[in-house]
């Protein structure tokens, strides 16, 4: 019977309306998200320029520092990808971005006969390259939409120290880059051993030539300061990861949400389309029954 | 130059953001292995790591902006004085009660056993103590 089919399309429907609360309630959220989350990255960026700049200076001084974080090593055999994902899904292809060029990567050194050392830095990393079988050295999760400084902190004394002890000869951060709220990329970016360009300076916003005092001497500035050059640049990448990972949640709740309405208007039409008919059926029966009546008269 | 009104930029900043950012004409601070430096105005380039402790900055209007820096780094130039650290706070969002609860209760803990985290701990509470007015100095 044609009204069964007219409480079914009914039930549908409400159930998408429901639906489509919810996403627009999520991308909402993301939204308002993103802008704090911008401002975190900009706030960010002057203690990263400073730290690069003083890292630089002393270089320029010949603190030609033995530090094991600068020097690099002639073979590598063994490299780290520290992988910025998500903890949560329902954010479109975030967490697919950096996945999958993570696991190119893996897949080219093993062409080339290296080893891999994954760092998983969100829930998603962490269950994918688990469930794959790939060599997980730690995983990080439970803070990705709103990173601190004291878990960057943790990350890069966790790889200085595998790069330290030989474990590691490399170590690759991989994240999503925030550069607009409409645009973003999946990039990887060298972590240690620190890059000799940046060190070394050739930059034109560093006075070459000025003749600092140090106290204490050069090196012993140098060393404790590189393991926090890495963890403004690990914290940087969190900052960065965590806005991509807003922008991409608000784009896709804002299609789910669109997606949402779509379809209840396809619903909605079938369904006035099945009471119509229902009603025409009802009409030709009871015209039908009447003219039966007459004729029989 | 700012150098020649007798100021200079002096700016800390942590890893999160910008905490300070003001002229002043003094800096008071403290080297690793070091003493005590003070920075004026048109003092020659130094760079410096910081120890755990009470730095003093005297603004511009002649008020004093006490703080507490744990570790971290100093560049000086003729006309400006930039702290790094990655965790320095104001004299005026430190917890005085609970700084104070938290050094005898540290004192007592080195009492019975020696561990460098606590004595790291102990050095950021005298600091803290210091920078909010305290009798302890940085040692």
């Amino acid at each position: 019977m044609a009204g069964g089919q007219e409480r079914i399309l009914r039930g549908r429907i409400k159930s998408v309306q429901a639906t489509k609360k919810i996403t627009r309630a999520m991308e909402l959220i993301a939204a308002s998200r993103i802008v704090k989350a911008q401002q975190r990255v900009v706030a960010a960026v002057p203690y990263s320029d400073m730290i690069t700049e003083v890292v630089r200076d002393l270089s320029a001084a010949g603190a030609g520092s033995q530090s094991p974080l600068l020097a690099g090593r002639s073979e590598v055999k063994n490299v780290c990808y520290v992988v910025l994902s998500a903890d949560r899904g329902l954010c479109g292809g975030y967490n697919a971005g950096v996945l999958r060029a993570t696991e190119g990567e893996i897949k080219a050194d093993a062409l080339r006969g290296r080893n891999h050392t994954v760092v998983a830095i969100g829930r998603k990393a962490e269950g994918y390259f688990r469930f794959r079988g790939y060599n997980i050295g730690k995983s990080f999760a439970g803070f990705t939409d709103n990173p601190t400084y004291a878990i960057a902190k943790e990350i890069g004394e966790y790889v200085t120290g595998l790069y330290e002890a030989g474990e590691v000869d490399r170590v690759e951060l991989v994240y999503t880059r925030f550069i607009t709220a409409g645009s973003q990329e999946v990039v990887q970016r060298p972590l240690v051993p620190l890059d000799t360009e940046v060190v070394a300076g050739g930059d034109a916003k560093s006075e070459g030539g000025r003749d600092y005092e140090f106290e204490p001497s050069p090196e012993t500035i140098l060393e404790t300061l590189l393991p926090r050059y890495v963890e403004a640049r690990v914290y940087a990448a969190l900052l960065n990861a965590a806005a991509s990972e807003h922008a991409f949640r608000q784009r896709a709740m804002k299609s789910a949400t669109d997606n949402a309405e779509e379809l209840i208007k396809t619903l909605s039409r079938i369904m006035n389309r099945a009471r119509q008919d229902s009603i025409t059926t009802e009409i030709m029966e009871i015209v039908g029954g009447a003219e039966a009546m007459s004729a029989g008269n | 130059m700012a150098e020649s009104n007798g100021t200079m930029r002096v700016e800390v900043v942590s890893p999160e953001r910008v905490l300070f950012s003001g002229e002043g004409t003094q800096v008071i601070t403290r080297t690793l292995e070091g003493g005590e430096v003070a920075f004026l105005p048109g003092h020659a380039a130094f760079l410096g790591a910081l120890t755990e402790n009470h730095t003093r900055i005297y603004l511009a209007d002649g008020t004093i902006q006490n703080l507490a820096v744990h570790l971290g780094f100093v560049e000086v130039g003729a006309d400006h004085v930039t702290i790094l650290s990655d965790a320095a706070e104001l004299e005026e969002d430190i917890d005085v009660a609970a700084v104070r609860a938290a050094k005898v209760r540290l004192e007592e803990q080195l009492r019975t056993e020696h561990s460098a985290e606590v004595e790291a701990e102990l050095r950021r509470t005298h600091a803290r103590i210091a920078a909010t007015g305290g009798i302890e100095s940085g040692h």
